[in-house]
């Protein structure tokens, strides 16, 4: 690990407006500190400046930054108005790190792309203009939506995940004052600029993400992945649906671990809504979906899997059906 | 704000302070400052657990922490669940079931599972929970929330029967 000082912030206003890293949970931060992808020369411990509560907020909930995922996930409010929410936390990570990792860092969670971790590889992300070395090489992880010639990297978390389907919204502090934005809108696309992974500047900071009034309706998050527990997503689906005399009244769809950010289509729900569930709208959906969709070679696989867990998801929260979605 | 404070903090109950390198991780500084090797370094990248240790309730990985972080904070370690003379309930479980072979995981599955029973009787959900608002400490329930332990020797059904009985014998 390079040398850094280190700062320990006791209130938001010493906190923004820094060129210090900022660290929570550190659970990313450290690990790409050992591995040297990360250098900061120096780091602002924030866990001593409050932001650490869950309040409501208007119809909905604020839910502080610095809100550990574990106690987000355990909250009373969150698993019975938001159970997607919880659902998703509960999917990502394991015990020790979401007691640790908060609600602002987990957003700012950086890729797992393997060339990107690595030292002594090619990787716009980590070193500007170098070029990609996932293009081409072993790239199962990686993503099938949005990607460019210069990176083709995934954002890995669960929660931001829920969040976009959850339409919530990013509170950000700076020197020239707060904003929020969409989480649809906070993390980017790579473009021609993938070192930078969300809409957040220098000196900035996430007080706090804020969700709109509950909705109801069936939530379900359902993770993909190489083993059941512990695991990266190769595919997720969060959705919520709702159904009103047997059509469908919602249908709010984000998608995980297949593209530079949680993956929001409103096409698909669009075409889901005002029309009776049935395995041909579902196959409909899904093709709409996976339309544009682009596999690197490595992760060709992501295309039908991710197909076939949307369908799985939409006949689960409709309650048509079963689990077996190979001949759709 | 002044730079590198130092972190005053207590182990074990024993009161303690670091001031120096920042980079010094929570791990490091118990084993080789405290002398308390008991907390193993297993991958030092928080994917093992074998570090887990216990602060200020929670299970967390200590190689992914600052010692300088822990300014306040009250750090426990498998030294300070039990001691040889007097074993924690789940220790004594362990050495029962023959919960190990190698051993080298064991301080961070027994720090870890100290935690989780408590994380499961305030009510809370995991993954595998079919209710999240009523989970039911099966097998599986105890499986998933030990995920983040591995153990390469394989001694997870002797793991899972030790945990429960100490889940059985608290009752």
């Amino acid at each position: 690990m390079k040398f850094f000082d280190y700062a320990r912030a006791t209130e938001l206003s010493e906190a923004i407006g820094e060129f210090a890293k900022p660290i929570a949970g550190g659970t990313n931060l450290l690990d790409l500190m050992k591995l040297e992808v990360e250098t900061p020369s120096r780091l602002m411990d924030i866990n001593h400046i409050g932001l650490n509560e869950i309040s409501p907020h208007g119809d909905g909930l604020r839910i502080g930054a610095l809100v550990r995922n574990a106690d987000c996930a355990a909250d009373l409010r969150v698993r019975r108005d938001y159970p997607l929410l919880a659902r998703a936390i509960l999917a990502g990570a394991s015990p020790q790190l979401r007691n640790r990792a908060t609600t602002g860092g987990n957003l700012c969670q950086r890729t797992r792309c393997t060339y990107f971790m690595r030292l002594g590889t090619r990787c716009n992300k980590r070193e500007p203009g170098s070029g990609c070395d996932a293009i081409g090489g072993v790239n199962r992880d990686h993503a099938i939506f949005g990607a460019t010639e210069h990176c083709i990297a995934t954002y890995p978390g669960d929660m931001a995940v829920a969040l976009a389907a959850l339409d919530a919204s990013v509170q950000i502090e700076g020197i020239d004052g707060s904003r929020q934005v969409s989480l649809r809108d906070f993390h980017r696309l790579p473009d021609g600029d993938p070192h930078l992974d969300n809409v957040l500047t220098g000196g900035e900071i996430i007080t706090s993400v804020k969700l709109p009034a509950p909705v109801g309706g069936k939530q379900i998050y359902r993770k993909i992945r190489d083993r059941a527990s512990y695991a990266f997503a190769l595919v997720s689906v969060a959705a919520i649906v709702t159904l009103d005399q047997g059509r469908i009244t919602r249908a709010d769809l984000a998608f995980g671990g297949v593209a530079h950010k949680p993956w929001h289509d409103p096409a698909v729900g669009r075409a889901l809504i005002g029309n009776e569930p049935s395995d041909q709208l579902f196959s409909e959906a899904a093709d709409l979906l996976v339309n544009q969709a682009k596999g690197q070679g490595g992760n060709d696989f992501k295309i039908p899997l991710l197909r076939r867990s949307l369908i799985a998801v939409l006949r689960e929260a409709t309650g048509i059906g079963g689990n077996d979605v190979r001949n759709l | 704000m002044p730079l590198n404070p130092p972190a005053n903090f207590r182990v074990n109950g024993k009161a303690c302070r670091y001031s120096g390198d920042a980079r010094r991780s929570l791990l490091d500084f118990l084993r080789d400052d405290m002398g308390l090797y008991g907390t193993k370094k297993g991958c030092d990248h928080g994917q093992c657990g074998a570090c887990t240790v216990i602060v200020d309730g929670s299970r967390v990985n200590s190689c992914l922490t600052l010692a300088v972080m822990q300014d306040g904070c009250e750090v426990t370690t498998i030294e300070g669940l039990g001691s040889p003379e007097a074993l924690s309930v789940l220790q004594r479980a362990f050495v029962t079931h023959d919960g190990f072979q190698c051993g080298y995981c064991t301080p961070g599955q027994i720090c870890s599972a100290t935690a989780m029973i408590e994380e499961l009787a305030q009510g809370w959900p995991s993954h595998v929970s079919a209710d999240l608002n009523n989970p039911v400490p099966s097998d599986d329930e105890l499986r998933e929330r030990m995920s983040g332990n591995l153990c390469r020797c394989g001694a997870y059904p002797n793991i899972l029967a030790a945990i429960r009985d100490a889940m059985e014998a608290a009752r």
